[in-house]
């Protein structure tokens, strides 16, 4: 009975509740600061799923903008970002893409120095 | 960082004489001012980057509370000073609820690692329902003084 109950527990897993871990890196040189932060909520908020975001010591509520303010992830910090369901995948591109493909729209070191 | 290292208690505002949004920077900005804290002739400057910082994006964040802030190269180190008004003032917050609590920052432009340890300390205590509770509960400059230094040894608090 016990084995058939997990099996089930883990089917449901595998249908509804997608995971999607990954871990990102601060590119530009500002760091996330408070309009950087917001720009990431207002995305995490498009998603249904839970979005939890952890550096080394704290792990916040990735759709709430006064606990994204308190990571104070500078330039180079890597954040892990956890996302759990249904569009987690979706969200988590999103977020990625949002942070180390656009860097927030805000130059990088290498991009301020060219100024 | 901890508060007692970047807020000027001298500058503590325990009840803002201003109304609106605007004018409770100016006052915050002029209290940092009158405590030697932003260099010479540099307070109208800072007020108006302050008001136009706050302008593309309201730094009220709902539960009350509002960071205005901007980095400025009058400060070689970060600065901050806290307003209290009991009749709450319109800061476009998140929420549409009116403010009870200002914590005003101004950070040096080139040390952006800085601001952000500032910005830490700030919401780490910010985000806890019973650290904003005594400070709109407290009325009187050392009793601000007194809950970011107790704050600062008490992490939950």
């Amino acid at each position: 009975m016990l084995v058939r109950g997990l099996n089930m527990q883990a089917e449901e897993n595998t249908l509804e509740k997608v995971v999607c871990e990954r871990e990102v890196e601060i590119k530009n040189a500002d760091g996330l600061h408070m309009r950087p932060a917001m720009q990431f909520v207002d995305i995490a908020n498009q998603f249904e799923c839970n979005i939890t975001v952890s550096n080394s010591e704290n792990s916040v509520d990735g759709k709430s903008i006064m606990q994204m303010s308190m990571l104070a992830a500078t330039h180079g910090t890597k954040l892990k970002i956890k996302a759990e369901g249904a569009d987690a995948q979706q969200a988590v591109n999103a977020l990625q893409e949002l942070v180390e493909k656009k860097h927030f729209d805000e130059p990088t070191p290498s991009e301020q120095k060219k100024r | 960082m901890k508060f007692a290292d970047f807020v000027c208690f001298e500058a503590i505002i325990p009840e803002l004489q201003a109304t609106s949004r605007d004018g409770v920077i100016a006052e915050l900005v002029s209290a940092l001012d009158k405590a030697g804290r932003l260099g010479k002739g540099n307070r109208e400057e800072i007020i108006k980057a302050v008001i136009k910082r706050e302008k593309e994006a309201s730094t009220g964040m709902g539960k009350g509370v509002a960071v205005p802030h901007e980095k400025h190269p009058a400060v070689k180190d970060v600065v901050a000073t806290v307003g209290q008004s009991s009749a709450g003032i319109d800061f476009s917050s998140l929420d549409k609820q009116p403010v009870y609590s200002v914590i005003l920052l101004i950070s040096p432009v080139d040390n952006p690692d800085k601001h952000l340890q500032a910005m830490e300390s700030i919401f780490k205590h910010l985000q806890q329902e019973k650290f904003r509770k005594f400070l709109r509960q407290s009325e009187t400059t050392e009793e601000i003084e007194d809950l970011l230094r107790e704050a600062d040894g008490n992490p939950s608090l």
